[in-house]
């Protein structure tokens, strides 16, 4: 059956929608504007118009191409590399023009990256005012090439496309994390991010290589054809490693375990970067990656159970280690990784919707949520500590950002009827209803991750904005006071806002607010209709179209999943025994919230204190605070050897090839012309002596040499 | 070369060349000695002239062994060479003498280096002193 589905989706070639290809060059023309304005020091927020207007541009052509949308094409732009020999065909020719590949997928994932760039890129031209004239044109390059770079990344019609724009995000991310590079801690993230995605870019080259090797083409549309003609059965290890090599390559862009460790580091940057690169459209590349592989992860049996665990696990531990963390960026960094291992944990059990899915829900919520740590961490000079915000909702100017951050709470939590908690409910519910034992407990392990969730997330919610009114400034800003100030609530009143205390947020921040937590509410409409008016899921549509909805285990689990009479959940209806469920985790990790960090504040302290004081579970707390200490497992496993290595090596290097070669040979004639010295005294008969012993010596071994051949 | 003139260059016994190179070996270490132990600029210059006639001597005693006038061709070029030479080395002499007002070779030996110089002149450029 998969023979079928493939045929049907073969791509026709359609020229005459060229003009798609603006949507990859609007950005690429933005950012040599923004560089242009960076060129001669522009100091109006002139380039982030230009940005804000190309990315609107974008998304415009992407919606109109979303409506004249008839089936997949492949739209040829130029030819960029073609090379060829011997007969020319598969295995015989390198072919990767520069042209795009559109199906529903792509569309689906265009529509909420380029929506979202525009509108963080306008929330940006608020929030990055103060580096007017410095660092603004930068930034909005930055943001340029990253749109550039994910539209090529989404939208190419090979891998060598999409190879090109996962190693632009990259740089791009690079870039903006250490955008301030004064800070060493923004410098270092950079690199960290840099290099540990290094390693994942290494697993999708040889994929790539792997791919080709094997099937002789690189583009999408004859892969998938090739793929099929060639039939699964054949488990030759350099095919079954096609999937393990593609899956490493997106666990490190999606910060999955064990490569997860930049993401958090990551929020040095930027916050609207956080929001946009670091939570709502690059780390889901690697998603995207799966999904538009999807039929070669059958090419292994073990696969995408791999991704299924490795998702579950990720999920769980930075779950655990979001409920200890105090920088509410850093929480919901962590909160991104979890969420980003229920996607992959959807790949991994075969719902390819639920992961998409759940991809364009966090989208929304997870942009909001780092927007209003970015309207707080901007209104209170650089603080983000929860332990010193409290009562935000009470105080003037932040009502906006109070609320919109509930509702970005609500739907990471996954509360009932929110859009997370159906695209997190095809998660699971695709997990618990497997025929597979060890996905059900992998459900169960999400179920548990998702009480977590919902604790976390509350637990900032209930310290920053409800509560008594309670602020300590951070000590960011151009003129910060030596000494952070409380400012109990009055803090509007002063008119050097970075410099004297909070300012509240304005209309570019508070709109965009307003829109995407309207985006977050709308998310969820598809799964409304679904249910009142049973219209199929729009996001069911957009991904049955497509390569995701390939492979012979995402029929069986969709099977299995719609035949209630085959599986349970607690002896009920699938569907309703998980919304059950569902809503226990989300409500009872709300209400633990609730009692700890809102109604009695005091007993969180005196449970960590007690909790603390156990021999046996005592550690667990500060493992959990230090990320169960992997950033220093790395550091000794590899850090530490590396640095060692180096210093050996340097050490070497200065005492041994430095000193004792390259110098020892300077120092050779030296010595050998200390020997004799003496000789040359100056003496006139000094210098006769030298020349008569030398003739000495030489009539000495001309008489040994004569002597010898006559004995 | 006509007869008569050959008739007496026979070629000498070779006792007769023994002689003739312990004589011109003899010569030639005189000069040596004399060189290397002499101080005055002088003798010294004749001292190489009597290692020039040790050589001189030594290329006439194989001439006649070997019946071969090339070294005695030879023999008329030191002694050309020599004749000029003292004509200048004199002339050096006398020269010498007049800026130090003495013979002595060991008056002239600003060439050599002692030794903590010579340690001086291992240290980096910038750094040197001076020289007197």
């Amino acid at each position: 059956m998969t023979t079928i589905l493939a045929d049907t989706a073969r791509a026709t070639v359609a020229p005459e929608l060229s003009w798609l290809g603006l949507v990859l060059i609007l950005p690429l023309a933005s950012a040599a504007l923004c560089a242009l304005c960076g060129a001669f020091r522009c100091k109006s927020k002139l380039p982030a118009w230009i940005t804000v207007v190309a990315l609107a541009a974008s998304f415009g052509l992407v919606l109109k191409a979303y409506f004249g949308y008839a089936g997949p094409v492949e739209i040829p732009i130029f030819e960029w590399i073609n090379f060829s020999w011997g007969e020319g065909g598969r295995f015989q020719s390198f072919v990767a023009d520069c042209a795009l590949y559109v199906d529903s997928l792509t569309l689906f994932w265009m529509l909420f990256v380029t929506g979202l760039g525009t509108l963080i890129a306008l929330y940006a031209s608020e929030y990055m005012e103060g580096d007017k004239g410095t660092g603004y044109s930068r930034f909005f390059f930055g943001i340029s090439i990253f749109l550039f770079a994910m539209s090529s990344l989404v939208m190419g019609d090979n891998l060598v496309m999409l190879y090109l724009g996962w190693e632009g995000v990259g740089l791009a991310s690079y870039l903006l994390i250490g955008y301030d590079y004064h800070r060493p801690s923004a410098v270092a993230a950079a690199k960290k991010a840099f290099i540990v995605n290094r390693i994942g870019d290494l697993g999708l080259a040889l994929g790539i290589f792997m791919l080709w090797a094997n099937y002789g083409t690189l583009q999408y549309d004859e892969l998938f054809a090739a793929m099929n003609a060639g039939g699964q059965s054949s488990i030759d290890w350099d095919i079954a490693v096609i999937p393990f090599l593609i899956m490493l390559g997106a666990f490190g862009k999606s910060a999955q375990f064990p490569l997860h460790v930049w993401l958090p580091d990551a929020m040095e940057g930027p916050t609207p970067v956080s929001a946009l690169i670091h939570a709502a459209t690059m780390v889901t590349a690697g998603v995207y990656l799966i999904a538009r592989m999807f039929p070669f992860f059958e090419l292994h049996p073990d696969a995408l159970a791999t991704v299924a665990w490795i998702g579950t696990g990720t999920a769980l531990l930075a779950a655990t280690i979001g409920m200890m963390q105090h920088d509410i960026k850093r929480v919901f960094a962590y909160s991104t990784i979890s969420q980003l291992g229920y996607m992959f944990m959807g790949l991994g059990v075969g719902t390819s919707f639920g992961a998409c899915y759940h991809t364009f829900t966090h989208a929304f919520f997870k942009a909001l949520l780092f927007l209003t740590a970015g309207a707080v961490m901007h209104g209170f000079a650089g603080q983000l500590d929860l332990r010193k915000l409290s009562g935000l909702r009470r105080m003037p100017g932040w009502r906006i950002v109070s609320w919109t951050m509930f509702i970005g709470c609500l739907w990471l939590a996954a509360f009932p009827l929110t859009a997370a908690f159906y695209s997190k409910d095809a998660i699971l519910l695709a997990a618990l209803t497997s025929p597979r034992w060890d996905f059900v407990l992998l459900g169960w392990v999400g179920l548990f991750t998702a009480a977590l969730t919902a604790y976390y997330t509350f637990r900032v919610w209930f310290r920053v904005c409800a509560g008594p009114v309670h602020v300590e400034m951070g000590s960011d800003g151009h003129h910060a006071p030596a000494d952070p100030h409380d400012t109990h609530g009055h803090g509007t009143q002063t008119s050097h806002a970075h410099a004297e205390g909070p300012h509240a947020p304005r209309w570019a921040i508070n709109g965009v607010l307003v829109v995407l937590a309207v985006g977050a509410i709308a998310a969820g409409i598809p799964s409304y209709l679904e249910i009142m008016a049973h219209v199929p899921n729009w996001v069911q549509t957009m991904i049955a179209n497509s390569s995701a909805s390939q492979g012979a285990g995402l029929l069986e689990a969709h099977a299995a999943a719609h035949d209630g009479h085959h599986s349970t959940v607690l002896g009920m209806d699938p569907h309703t025994g998980l919304a059950i469920i569902g809503t226990i985790a989300s409500v009872g990790g709300i209400s633990v919230a609730f009692f700890f960090h809102l109604y009695s504040r005091a007993s969180a302290d005196r449970l960590l204190s007690w909790l603390r004081s156990r021999s046996l579970v005592g550690w667990i707390p500060g493992a959990m605070e230090h990320k169960w200490y992997i950033d220093e497992i790395y550091h000794a496993l590899v850090r530490l050897p590396l640095w060692i290595g180096a210093q050996v090596l340097s050490l070497g290097d200065k005492h041994f090839l430095d000193g004792a070669i390259v110098d020892g040979m300077g120092k050779l004639p030296m010595a050998i012309g200390k020997l004799f010295r003496p000789l040359y005294g100056g003496g006139l008969q000094g210098y006769a002596v030298t020349m008569v012993g030398g003739l000495g010596l030489v009539l000495a071994w001309v008489t040994w040499v004569w002597l010898r051949g006559h004995t | 070369m006509s007869a008569d003139l050959a008739a007496p260059f026979v070629p000498a016994s070779g006792t007769e060349l023994s002689i003739a190179l312990l004589l011109s070996a003899f010569l030639f270490g005189l000069g040596i000695v004399g060189f290397l132990s002499r101080r005055n600029m002088i003798i010294m210059f004749l001292c190489t002239e009597l290692m020039f006639q040790g050589a001189a001597l030594a290329f006439v005693a194989f001439s006649r062994q070997h019946m071969d006038v090339s070294g005695q061709v030879f023999v008329i070029f030191i002694l050309t060479v020599a004749a000029a030479e003292a004509a200048l080395a004199l002339g050096l002499v006398v020269l010498l003498y007049r800026c130090r007002e003495t013979l002595n070779a060991e008056a002239w030996s600003s060439l050599g280096e002692s030794v903590d110089s010579a340690d001086r002149a291992a240290e980096p450029i910038g750094t040197q002193r001076g020289i007197a």
